[in-house]
C-alpha cells in the first residue's frame, strides 16, 4: 500500500512488545479515544535500564506502528536514553510517515516520557519537572 | 490471493457490457459529434442514442438529459443552477440534511458565503428523515430542495417521492444527488416528483469520468463550462463518447436485471449483517429496511476502522471506513456523526457495499476474518480494556 512505508506495514501487520506487563514499574497513557489513538506503554525498570515494555494502542496503522517502533527504541536502554527519544527518531526509523501521521509519532514519545514520569512519581524519585511539559495533542 | 472487493458504493469494475459498448468510441467511431461530416455524424447519432436510452431508464426526455463528468459535477452545475435561478427572484434559502455527500454540502457551504441561507435538516438516528421535516422547513423564500435519494455510506434509502410531492405542492425546486441509487434501485423522476438529478456512470459499471444530470424541462440550467454549444450550451467541451456510451448500455442492463441483482445482493448483505452483528458490541448503522440492497456499515466498539481496513486488505478484502485516518482528517464521518454516534464509536466503522459480482464465498471469507481482525484490535487496545473492565460504560 503506497500510503505507508514497508517497515511501518511491518510494524503495524506484525507489532513487537504488544501486551501489558502486569507488574509495571511505569505505566503511560495519552491521547483521546474521540480523535482516534490512545497510547498505553508499560515499563519495567531495574537499576535505570528498561528491561522490559509493552504496548497497547487503539489508533490507526501509523499509531500502532509508531508504538511498535518507538518500544523497540527504548527497549534495554536507559531511562536517560529514553527520554531522548524524539518523534521524528520514531518516524524516521519507520522510513517516514505521511505529513497528516506525524501525530502519530508524536503520541509515541510522550507515552514514553509519561510512562517514565510516572515510574519517578510512584517510585518517589526526584526529578526535574522542567523534563515533563504538559504533553499537548497534536 | 482472491481479492474480495466489497467497496463498489467507491467504485465498480467495469462491466463487460459497459466495455464492449465503449470500445467502437476508442477504436473506429473516433469522430467528433459537432463536425458535419459523415464521421462526425455517426458520432452525433451515439451521443443521441445514448441520451434517449439513459432518458428511458429513469422516464424522463432526451433533451433533459445532460451528460456531465460524473456526479460531484452534476451536484455542482444543479444546486448553482437552481440558487441563482431562486436568487433572481429574491429566493435565498436552501434546504437540505447534514449527511449529503461533500459535492452537495461543499457547494452549499460556497453559497452560504455567498449569501444564501442553508437549512440542515437533522437526520435521526437511523439515517433517515421525514417529507414532514422538509415541510415544515420550507419557506416562502426557499429555491431549492437538494436531498440525496440514497446514502453513499450507510445506504439508507430516503423517502424521496414524497419529499418530491411537497416541493411541487409548494412551487420548490427539488434536486436529488440519485448517484449511489441509480441501477440499483428503481428510479423515476416523473413518478417521483423529481425536478434534477445527478448520476454517476462508475457506480453501476460504467466508465469513469461521466455522468449526467437531468434537469425537468422548464427549469433553467446555469452553464458552467463556457466554450461551445455541446449539451445545449449548457456544458461547453467535446463529448467523452466513449464513456456516455459505457453508461447507456451499463444503466440499460442494470435496470433490465435490477430485480434478480437486487434480491441476490441483499441477500448476501443480510447473511453478512446477521454474522457480523454477532460479534459483541457490533451496531449496523442505518435503517435496516429503508436501505440499499448492497450497503452495510457497522461499528465495533473498541478499536478503530483505519487499522480494521488495513489488516482486512492483507487479507484481500477491499472495504471502507468512516473513520478519521481515512479521510486525512481528525474528525470521523460526518454522516455517521450526524446520525448521533459518538466520536470514539464512529471511528471504529466498516462499510461494505456489494454488487452482483460477489458471491456466497466472498461472504463466507468476510464472515470468517472480520471476528478474527476485530477480536486481534480489541486485544490490543487500551479503549477496549476499559469498557471490558467496566472503567467507562459500553456504548453499543
Amino acid at each position: 500500500m503506497a500510503l505507508y512505508s514497508e517497515k511501518v506495514m511491518d510494524h503495524f501487520t506484525n507489532p513487537r512488545n504488544v501486551g501489558k506487563i502486569e507488574d509495571a514499574d511505569g505505566v503511560g497513557e495519552v491521547g483521546n479515544a474521540k480523535c482516534g489513538d490512545i497510547m498505553k506503554i508499560y515499563l519495567k525498570i531495574e537499576n535505570d535500564i528498561i528491561v522490559d515494555v509493552k504496548f497497547n494502542t487503539f489508533g490507526c496503522g501509523s499509531a500502532i506502528a509508531s508504538s511498535s517502533m518507538a518500544t523497540e527504541l527504548i527497549k534495554g536502554k536507559p531511562i536517560s536514553q529514553a527520554l531522548e527519544l524524539t518523534n521524528k527518531a520514531v518516524a524516521e526509523a519507520l522510513d517516514g510517515l505521511p505529513a497528516h501521521k506525524m501525530h502519530c509519532s508524536v503520541l509515541a514519545e510522550e507515552a514514553i516520557r509519561s510512562a517514565i514520569k510516572n515510574y519517578y512519581d510512584t517510585h518517589g524519585i526526584a526529578y526535574d519537572k522542567a523534563q515533563f511539559p504538559d504533553p499537548h495533542e497534536d | 490471493m482472491k481479492v474480495v472487493y466489497v467497496d463498489n458504493a467507491a467504485t465498480t469494475a467495469m462491466s463487460d457490457v459497459a466495455i464492449d459498448a465503449m470500445t467502437p468510441y476508442l477504436k473506429e467511431v473516433y469522430g467528433n459529434p459537432s463536425s458535419l461530416h459523415t464521421v462526425g455524424q455517426i458520432a452525433k447519432e451515439a451521443l443521441d442514442d445514448a441520451r434517449a436510452r439513459i432518458a428511458k431508464c429513469i422516464n424522463c426526455q432526451p433533451k433533459e438529459i445532460y451528460f456531465t463528468s460524473g456526479g460531484s459535477e452534476a451536484d455542482n452545475q444543479a444546486i448553482r443552477s437552481a440558487a441563482l435561478n431562486g436568487a433572481r427572484k429574491g429566493k435565498k434559502h436552501i434546504v437540505t440534511t447534514a449527511f449529503e455527500h461533500h459535492a452537495v454540502l461543499h457547494t452549499l457551504e460556497k453559497l452560504e458565503k455567498e449569501g444564501f441561507e442553508v437549512t440542515y435538516l437533522d437526520v435521526h438516528e437511523n439515517g433517515l428523515i421525514t417529507a414532514r421535516e422538509v415541510e415544515a422547513a420550507l419557506r416562502d423564500d426557499t429555491a431549492l430542495v437538494t436531498i440525496m435519494f440514497a446514502n453513499n455510506e450507510i445506504g439508507t434509502v430516503l423517502p424521496i417521492a414524497e419529499i418530491g410531492e411537497i416541493c411541487r405542492k409548494y412551487g420548490v425546486v427539488f434536486h436529488t444527488d440519485a448517484v449511489q441509487a441509480v441501477g440499483h434501485i428503481p428510479v423515476d423522476v416523473t413518478a417521483q416528483n423529481i425536478d434534477m438529478l445527478s448520476l454517476s456512470a462508475h457506480k453501476f459499471h460504467g466508465a469513469k469520468g461521466v455522468g449526467a444530470l437531468y434537469v425537468k424541462s422548464g427549469i433553467p440550467l446555469q452553464t458552467f463550462v463556457e466554450g461551445g454549444a455541446q449539451e445545449r450550451g449548457k456544458r461547453a467541451g467535446t463529448e467523452n463518447l466513449g464513456g456516455i456510451a459505457s453508461m447507456a448500455a451499463a444503466l440499460e442492463y442494470a435496470v433490465e436485471h435490477m430485480k434478480e441483482n437486487s434480491t441476490k445482493i441483499q441477500s448476501l448483505r443480510d447473511k453478512l449483517i446477521d454474522g457480523l452483528l454477532k460479534i459483541p458490541h457490533s451496531k449496523l448503522n442505518g435503517d435496516r429496511c429503508s436501505r440499499l440492497p448492497s450497503n452495510l456499515n457497522m461499528c465495533f466498539e473498541g478499536i478503530e476502522g483505519e487499522s480494521l481496513l488495513l489488516l482486512l486488505d492483507a487479507k484481500g478484502i477491499c472495504a471502507s471506513s468512516g473513520s478519521a485516518c481515512t479521510s486525512g482528517s481528525l474528525d470521523p464521518s460526518h454522516v455517521l456523526l450526524a446520525l448521533g454516534l459518538p466520536h470514539e464509536v464512529a471511528h471504529g466503522s466498516l462499510r461494505i457495499s456489494l454488487c452482483e459480482y460477489n458471491t456466497q464465498e466472498d461472504v463466507e471469507i468476510i464472515l470468517n476474518e472480520v471476528p478474527k481482525v476485530v477480536a486481534y484490535l480489541r486485544n490490543i487496545s487500551p479503549v477496549w480494556e476499559e469498557l471490558e473492565n467496566g472503567e467507562k460504560p459500553h456504548l453499543i
